[in-house]
């Protein structure tokens, strides 16, 4: 029978299945943080159960770490003790931990791509509704609670009940500007916030084939934003390149095996979805969301629209705009480059290239966050620290920073904020804080001239 | 796991779509190492303002309203994947929560806190929050067993789907953790099965 890349994927760590009820899935790799693992670990404890395979999670410190001075000691108290936590519980149960300062720490979802954890055909996952990301690989990845962290710790597996599957195809070139964010953004502006709550979606299409993995990554990261438990890209020879070579990839012959395997993963021909949708590229312009969920997106230039939603309603007070009114020119105060979404080499570049030369708008805090070591280390080696310290800008250190705001990155309250960020839920980014997600393209050149700008004057 | 079949109670409106879990529990709480004292913080932005006083026009903080049932509008829970915020509704003192759609992630948690989001059609939701509001005193009766929920003294009643395993799991108050490790055999001879294939 015809199968999808997900179907494959998925059948290939099926232990059991329960009559009438859910199946057990294996997990191949389990990736931890410091917020949603300690009630895990506690739980291990409290029940006298041991961690069953130390060897498949990796631990890395992201959400809680400070983006300055990550050498001296972390300043807040709680912030702290759960970090110390972490490294703790890794010590205790054998478990790798890419804690701060190390040269492989940085975000769950850019560290694990970088070091080649994620391959295709895994299974994989974190608390963390991001880990959607990996999909970009090929593979299954999604976020769990913390019940279900302690359940993997248990037994490496999961009782999950098969997702249904859905398909976004977009084809055609995507204009000049338009980045990968801006087709997500559009995606989830057409078909709603939650139009993928019991799917896993498969990107497909021309836009997605050429796509970086970078760019792939941000497309599937958000894939929750629409409800989807994960987003999947077919694994091609631009996932093979890029897995090629990395800390964790696999080598020699096995690297052959599995080469040889993961180009039967993609989606037979005839494969049926549960649901399908069909986008062209051309009909895709940069982005800006105006209210509060990822939904609430608009081409650049164009205008809110108008509902009688008492909920629409409330969300335009809380961003204190209007419907009718265009978001081209409206004055920002903050700019947030950085999260699991947007804070790769690549979205770097684009903002390198987009800012150099020019100078940032001086009433403009923007924070600029690498999403790893790596990407620091890379950013510095490119010469585009050097660009963006010329243009105004200050460089931080890796971390999820501004994106949830649980260290000291916070908007102020009523602090309009272009965020290259995935949510911009009421105080996601502090109190009050106002979030205007777009791409990278659009936050750099938005902090030049201190205003939502369109891309066009910057393209030449 | 503590086990639930039935429950009689009053309830709380909250008619608002798309309650992120942000909203539910913002992230400066979620430093904790524990599961306790996450209902102190429930819905902290809007229970509260900036200078930590209750916020007389929220639900919460509205004396005729009380109970463990709370009803809210459509896609609830959606955004992150933090069980902080089924902690911090349990802390609360809520064990069910109705609405016209659940995000993925949080309905598993919910679950797996044997808090019961009950799924009702967008009618029905309607109507419940509407007979809450014109009456707080309504009594709610939610029956996992039967999968049925009424508001007593009244017609609305509705019946709920519920995964017939998760409802042997939140009757008996079994965990799927306890499920799994007694599946140790089956996933270790699943691992030296896959060693073979080389499937990822």
């Amino acid at each position: 029978m015809a199968k999808t890349l997900f179907d494959k994927v998925w059948d290939a760590h099926l232990v059991e299945e329960m009559d009438n009820g859910p199946s057990v899935l294996y997990i191949d790799k389990h990736l931890i943080h410091e917020v949603t693992s300690p009630q895990a670990f506690q739980e291990l404890e409290d029940r006298g159960i041991s961690l069953f395979r130390p060897d498949q999670v990796v631990a890395t410190a992201d959400h809680n770490t400070p983006t300055l001075d990550q050498d001296k000691p972390v300043k807040d108290p709680l912030s702290r003790k759960q970090l110390q936590q972490l490294t703790d519980n890794c010590q205790k149960h054998g478990i790798t931990l890419y804690g701060l300062g190390h040269q492989y720490n940085g975000i769950v979802h850019v560290m694990a791509p970088e070091l080649g954890i994620t391959q295709p055909g895994m299974t994989m996952v974190c608390g963390d509704s991001h880990t959607s990301t990996h999909g970009a690989f090929g593979s299954i990845a999604f976020g769990i609670g913390t019940s279900q962290v302690a359940q993997v710790f248990a037994s490496q597996s999961l009782l999950l009940t098969k997702p249904k599957t859905m398909r976004v195809t977009v084809n055609g070139t995507l204009a000049k500007g338009v980045l990968p964010k801006d087709v997500i953004l559009f995606i989830i502006a057409q078909i709603g916030t939650n139009a993928g709550t019991g799917y896993f979606c498969e990107y497909a299409g021309e836009v997605f084939e050429q796509m970086s993995m970078e760019g792939r990554m941000t497309v599937c990261n958000m894939s929750i934003e629409m409800g989807a438990r994960g987003g999947m890209i077919a694994p091609d020879h631009t996932t093979f390149d890029y897995v090629q070579g990395k800390p964790y990839a696999p080598k020699g012959k096995e690297w052959e095996q599995k080469l040889a395997y993961w180009k039967t993963l993609p989606t037979d021909s005839e494969a049926v979805f549960d649901k399908e949708y069909f986008f062209d590229a051309k009909d895709i312009a940069p982005m800006v969301t105006y209210g509060t969920n990822p939904g609430m997106g608009i081409k650049i230039g164009a205008q809110i629209p108008q509902s009688d939603d008492a909920s629409f309603a409330k969300s335009l007070k809380y961003m204190g705009l209007s419907a009718g009114q265009s978001l081209l020119d409206h004055p920002i105060d903050y700019v947030f480059i950085g999260s699991c979404t947007n804070s790769r080499i690549e979205d770097f570049r684009v903002a390198a290239q987009a800012v150099k030369g020019k100078q940032k708008a001086p009433h403009v805090v923007a924070w600029l966050v690498p999403g790893s070591k790596q990407v620091e280390v890379q950013i510095e080696q490119e010469g585009l620290k050097t660009i963006f310290e010329q243009a105004g800008f200050k460089l931080r250190q890796p971390g999820c920073s501004a994106c949830l705001a649980m260290n000291d990155d916070k908007v102020p309250e009523g602090a309009y904020c272009v965020s290259t960020s995935n949510r911009n839920f009421e105080g996601r980014q502090g109190q009050g804080a106002r979030t205007l997600l777009a791409s990278p393209l659009v936050a750099a050149i938005s902090a030049i001239e201190g205003k939502i700008t369109a891309v066009d004057s910057y393209l030449n | 796991m503590e086990a639930f079949k039935t429950l009689i109670s009053r309830a709380f409106p909250l008619p608002i779509e798309h309650i992120d879990t942000d909203q539910i529990i913002p992230a400066r709480f979620l430093k904790a190492t524990d599961k306790k004292g996450f209902g102190d913080n429930l819905f902290r932005d809007w229970r509260y303002d900036n200078n930590d006083q209750p916020n007389p026009d929220f639900v919460l903080n509205k004396t005729e309203y009380s109970g463990q049932i709370l009803v809210a509008g459509t896609n609830f829970g959606c955004g992150s994947s933090r069980e902080h915020a089924a902690w911090a509704l349990t802390g609360f003192g809520f064990k069910v929560i109705v609405s016209s759609f659940f995000a993925d992630i949080f309905k598993g948690n919910a679950l797996n806190n044997g808090l019961l989001p009950v799924q009702v059609s967008e009618s029905f939701l309607q109507a419940l929050l509407q007979q809450i509001q014109k009456d707080p005193t309504t009594l709610v009766r939610v029956d996992v067993e039967t999968q049925r929920l009424e508001v007593i003294g009244t017609d609305l009643s509705t019946g709920f789907d519920i995964d017939p395993y998760k409802k042997t799991c939140l009757i008996n108050g079994y965990d799927d953790i306890d499920y799994l490790v007694s599946k140790h055999a089956a996933i270790t001879a699943f691992e030296a099965k896959k060693e073979q294939t080389l499937t990822a």
